[in-house]
C-alpha cells in the first residue's frame, strides 16, 4: 500500500505551515518555516554560520562513493515521479525545484542543487566535496554543537580506483578521520561479507558502529548486524537503527553475501523502535539507505521514528518531507552524494519529547572551505602509490561528462559507445548507476574519471546474443524498478543505459506495457531475431572478462577527443508537464 | 534448545526438510508424510483445479484474518520465504499457491486441531506472482494474496 493521493496532500498541508511537531511531542515554539524556510544564506562568508539550535544534533552525509577529492557534480535534468510520487519531492528538477524550495535561480544554491546553467555556474562556484573540505566542515558544526553524532549512510567505500584497489581501506581509515560515529551499508556489501566482518571487527572496534536492522541470516532469520545503539547526546538518549539498502542482494552480486537475507523487513523496524523507546530512548532516527519513496512510505507506516535520514537515491533534499503516519508524525531527509553535502539536524528535546526542529542541508564548497590538513595528508598518502596511474590523460571532452538522470548521461553515452566499437556489438547496455561524477567541456578524461564511472567489484564485460523478445523483457524489467508505483517494489538507480537501440517508453503504464517502437538502425526490432549485446557487471556469476575500464580507455585512447552531439534516450510518453522533467527534456 | 520457540523450530525444521521433527512433536498430522501423495493437485496447471483435488472445492473468502509474510522482491525465485498465521478457528489446512507458476500449488499443510494456525516454507516461483494463503476451516477457503516480485536483478544504485 503506497501513500495515497490524500495522504500526500495532507502531507503537503501539514508542510506548508510553520513549526513542526514531531511524534506526539507537546505543541512548541514554531520557529522553521516549510519548506522554503531555510533559504541558506546567499552571501558566501555565511553559508556555514548557521547557529547551534536546541539540544539533540546529528549531521549526516551519505553516497559519498569514496571521492575524496573534489569534483564536478551535475543533479538530474530527469527525476520522474509517478503516482503518487509525481511532482512529490524528490522528483522535482530545475526550475520546479528552486520553485518548490524557495531557492533563488542563479544562485550558488540553485547551483549546488540542481543542473540549470551547469557549466557556467560550476565554472563560477568551482568544485564541490572532498573529504579534507567535508571534514573542515564536519569538525566546525560539530564545535557549535557539542556533542553531536555524524552519521554515514553507506556507499562510501566504492566508487573510485583508490577504494577499489585499496580493497576499501582508503575510505575506512578516511572515515575514522572523519569521525564518523554510525553507519549502515550497501556497496559496502560489494567487497564481500568477509571483507565486510573484517572491517567491522578491526578497523571499526569500539570505533565506528555499523548497524543494519534488516539484514538476516539466511537459514535461520537470525540478525547479523546490530540493530540500533543508544547515545547520550546532552544527556538525551538517542536511538539511532540502522537499514541497509533492501536488495543488495538483487541488485548487486548476491553471490558475495550468499548466507545473508535483506528486505525492507517493516515490522522488525516498528519492534525496534518500540524496544529503543522501551529502553527509554526520548528520539528515535533511523539511519537508512532505502532511497527517498522507499523511506517516505516506511514513514507512513512506522510508528515512533522522529527521523528517517535517507540516502541511496542520491536526492539533494534541502528540507525534509514531514510524512503522518498512526503515531505521529516522521521527517524524512535524503542528503545527496559524492560528498557533496552535509545535513544537519537540530532537534529541540524537552520532557522527553522533539518540541521542534531545524534541519539544513549544507552544500560542500570546496573553495569556500580550506582543507583539512590531516584528512590531506591521508589523501596524498592514499593515492601516492597510483598517482601516474590515476592522472593518465585518455582523452579530451568536448561536451559536458555527466551520469546521472533516468536515461543515458553523456558519460554512460561514451561508455555504450566504447562497447560497441570495442567489442563489435550491436546494442550495448551499461547500468543505470547513480554514481559517477562530471566533467566540464575542455578537461582532460583521466583514468581516475573513468573509474568514477565504472570502479566496482565485478567490471567484467559480456557479449552474448539475445532475442528482440528477450530485450524487450530486460527494459520492461528494469523499467518497473524504476516506476513501479508501489516503491516497495523499485529497487533505485535509473533506467539501463543503451546504445543503438532506440525505444519508446510510458512510465506511467504497468510492466509490460512500458516499452515500444523499439528499433536498431532505423528497422523496427524482431522479437524472434537474435542480437549481440554487450554489457557490464553481470550480477549472476563471477566472470573473469575484459572490465569495463580496459575497453572505454582503450576506445578513448583512439578518439582522443569526445563529443556527445546526441543523447541516445528514448522518447517519452504521458509524462508531459512532469515536474520531475527539464523543459529542455527531448520527448 | 529451551530458548526456541515453537514457532521458530517447526519454522527451522521445516526448512530444513525434517518434516519429521515436527510430526514427533504433534503438530503436524501424520497424514502429511503418510497419506497418498496428492499428485494431482499438485500436477495441476491452475488454482481452480488444484484446490479442486486438493480439497474438493475452489471458491475462495477473501479473510483478514490471514496474515501472509513473503517478501516484496524475491532475492531469489528457487528459494522464496513465505510464512503464513491465521486466528481463524478450526484450521484443518493451509496451501501456499503461486498464481504464475506452471503448476501453481507449492505446498500444501493439513494441521492437527492443537496446532497454531502457522506455517513457513520456502516456494519456487518462476515470476512475478501472487503469492495465495488458503486456509480451509469449517467447510470454507479463506484466503489472502500478496505480489512477489521476481526480477532479472542488477542495476541498482
Amino acid at each position: 500500500m503506497s501513500l495515497s493521493r490524500r495522504e500526500f496532500l495532507q502531507m503537503l498541508a501539514i508542510a506548508g505551515m510553520s513549526g513542526i511537531h514531531l511524534s506526539g511531542c507537546e505543541s512548541g515554539s514554531s520557529t522553521q518555516k516549510q519548506p522554503g524556510g531555510v533559504k541558506p544564506n546567499a552571501a558566501s562568508s555565511d553559508l556555514y554560520d548557521i547557529p547551534a539550535f536546541g539540544n539533540v544534533s546529528v549531521m549526516h552525509y551519505t553516497d559519498c562513493h569514496a571521492q575524496l577529492m573534489p569534483v564536478y557534480f551535475r543533479e538530474p535534468s530527469i527525476n520522474l515521479g509517478v503516482a503518487d510520487m509525481h511532482g512529490r519531492p524528490p522528483h522535482l528538477v530545475g526550475e520546479k525545484f528552486l520553485e518548490y524550495y524557495g531557492i533563488k535561480p542563479g544562485s550558488r544554491e540553485a547551483h549546488a542543487f540542481t543542473y540549470l546553467n551547469f557549466e557556467e555556474a560550476a565554472r563560477t562556484f568551482g568544485k564541490v566535496g572532498g573529504f579534507a573540505h567535508l571534514s573542515t566542515l564536519v569538525k566546525r558544526i560539530r564545535a557549535q554543537r557539542p556533542g553531536s553524532l555524524l552519521l554515514d549512510g553507506g556507499d562510501t567505500w566504492q566508487g573510485s580506483a583508490t577504494s577499489l584497489w585499496t580493497n576499501a581501506q582508503d575510505m575506512v581509515d578516511a572515515q575514522l578521520l572523519l569521525g564518523v560515529d554510525i553507519m549502515t551499508p550497501h556497496w559496502e556489501m560489494t567487497y564481500g561479507a568477509e571483507r565486510v566482518l573484517e572491517i567491522i571487527e578491526n578497523d571499526f572496534q569500539g570505533r565506528i558502529e555499523f548497524l543494519a536492522q534488516n539484514v538476516v541470516d539466511n537459514d535461520w532469520g537470525d540478525p547479523i548486524f546490530k540493530p540500533y545503539v543508544i547515545r547520550e547526546i546532552n544527556g538525551v538518549p538517542t536511538a539511532i537503527i540502522g537499514q541497509a539498502f533492501p536488495y543488495t542482494p538483487i541488485a548487486n552480486p548476491g553471490y558475495m553475501i550468499p548466507d545473508w537475507s535483506f528486505g525492507i523487513r517493516d515490522e522488525r523496524m516498528q519492534q525496534m523502535v518500540d524496544q529503543a523507546r522501551g529502553e527509554g530512548a526520548q528520539v528515535v532516527i533511523v539511519l537508512s539507505h532505502n532511497g527517498a519513496d522507499v523511506d517516505i512510505k516506511m514513514a507512513s507506516q512506522v510508528r515512533g521514528i522522529d527521523a528517517i535520514m535517507g540516502g541511496h537515491t542520491h536526492d539533494a533534499m534541502p528540507q525534509p518531507l514531514v510524512v503522518s503516519n498512526s503515531g505521529g508524525k516522521t521527517l524524512v531527509t535524503n542528503a545527496g552524494s559524492n560528498s557533496k553535502f552535509l545535513g544537519v539536524l537540530d532537534l529541540d528535546v524537552k520532557n522527553g519529547k522533539v518540541r521542534d526542529f531545524k534541519y539544513h542541508l549544507l552544500p560542500v564548497f570546496s573553495n569556500l572551505l580550506e582543507a583539512d590538513a590531516e584528512m590531506s595528508a591521508h589523501i596524498e598518502a592514499v593515492r601516492a602509490p597510483y598517482k601516474d596511474k590515476l592522472a593518465e590523460e585518455l582523452a579530451v571532452t568536448d561536451t559536458t561528462l555527466y551520469r546521472r538522470g533516468n536515461f543515458n548521461g553523456t558519460f554512460d553515452q561514451l561508455i555504450c559507445d566504447a562497447m560497441i566499437e570495442e567489442m563489435g556489438a550491436e546494442i550495448a547496455f551499461s547500468p543505470g548507476f547513480r554514481w559517477g561524477t562530471s566533467l566540464l567541456p575542455g578537461q582532460p578524461i583521466t583514468f581516475e574519471d573513468l573509474m568514477t564511472q565504472t570502479a566496482l567489484t565485478y567490471p567484467s564485460t559480456t557479449l552474448n546474443n539475445m532475442t528482440g523478445e528477450r530485450i524487450k523483457v530486460i527494459l520492461e524489467d528494469v523499467a518497473d524498478n524504476i516506476f513501479n508505483k508501489d516503491p516497495y517494489y523499485q529497487q533505485g538507480g535509473d533506467m539501463v543505459r543503451v546504445g543503438g537501440l532506440k525505444y519508446s517508453i510510458d512510465p506511467t503504464a504497468t510492466i509490460g506495457n512500458r516499452i515500444s517502437d523499439m528499433e536498431l538502425n532505423g528497422k523496427p526490432i524482431d522479437p524472434n531475431k537474435e542480437y549481440a549485446v554487450a554489457g557490464w557487471a553481470n550480477v549472476n556469476e563471477p566472470l573473469d572478462t575484459r572490465p569495463i575500464w580496459d575497453v572505454v580507455a582503450s576506445y578513448l585512447r583512439n578518439q582522443k577527443t569526445v563529443s556527445i552531439t546526441e543523447l541516445n534516450t528514448p522518447k517519452l510518453k504521458n509524462v508531459a508537464g512532469n515536474p520531475g522533467l527539464a523543459k529542455t527534456f527531448q520527448q | 534448545m529451551t530458548n526456541m520457540k515453537r514457532r521458530t523450530l517447526l519454522k527451522g525444521s521445516l526448512a530444513a526438510g525434517a518434516v519429521g521433527i515436527a510430526v514427533g512433536s504433534g503438530l503436524l498430522a501424520p497424514r502429511t508424510v503418510l497419506a497418498a501423495w496428492p499428485k494431482d493437485a499438485f500436477k495441476a496447471t491452475s488454482v481452480d483445479e488444484a484446490l479442486n483435488s486438493l480439497v474438493g472445492q475452489s471458491q475462495l473468502e477473501g479473510s483478514d484474518k490471514i496474515e501472509i509474510k513473503a517478501p516484496d522482491i524475491a532475492e531469489n525465485g528457487a528459494v522464496v520465504p513465505v510464512s503464513v498465521e491465521t486466528t481463524i478457528d478450526g484450521v484443518e489446512s493451509i496451501s501456499i499457491i503461486a498464481e504464475k507458476n506452471n503448476t501453481p500449488l507449492t505446498s500444501a499443510y493439513i494441521l492437527s486441531p492443537r496446532a497454531e494456525g502457522f506455517v513457513a516454507t520456502r516456494i519456487k516461483m518462476s515470476e512475478t506472482s501472487s503469492v495465495i494463503a488458503v486456509v480451509k476451516a469449517g467447510g470454507t477457503l479463506h484466503s489472502t494474496g500478496k505480489e512477489v516480485k521476481v526480477t532479472i536483478g542488477g542495476c541498482g544504485g
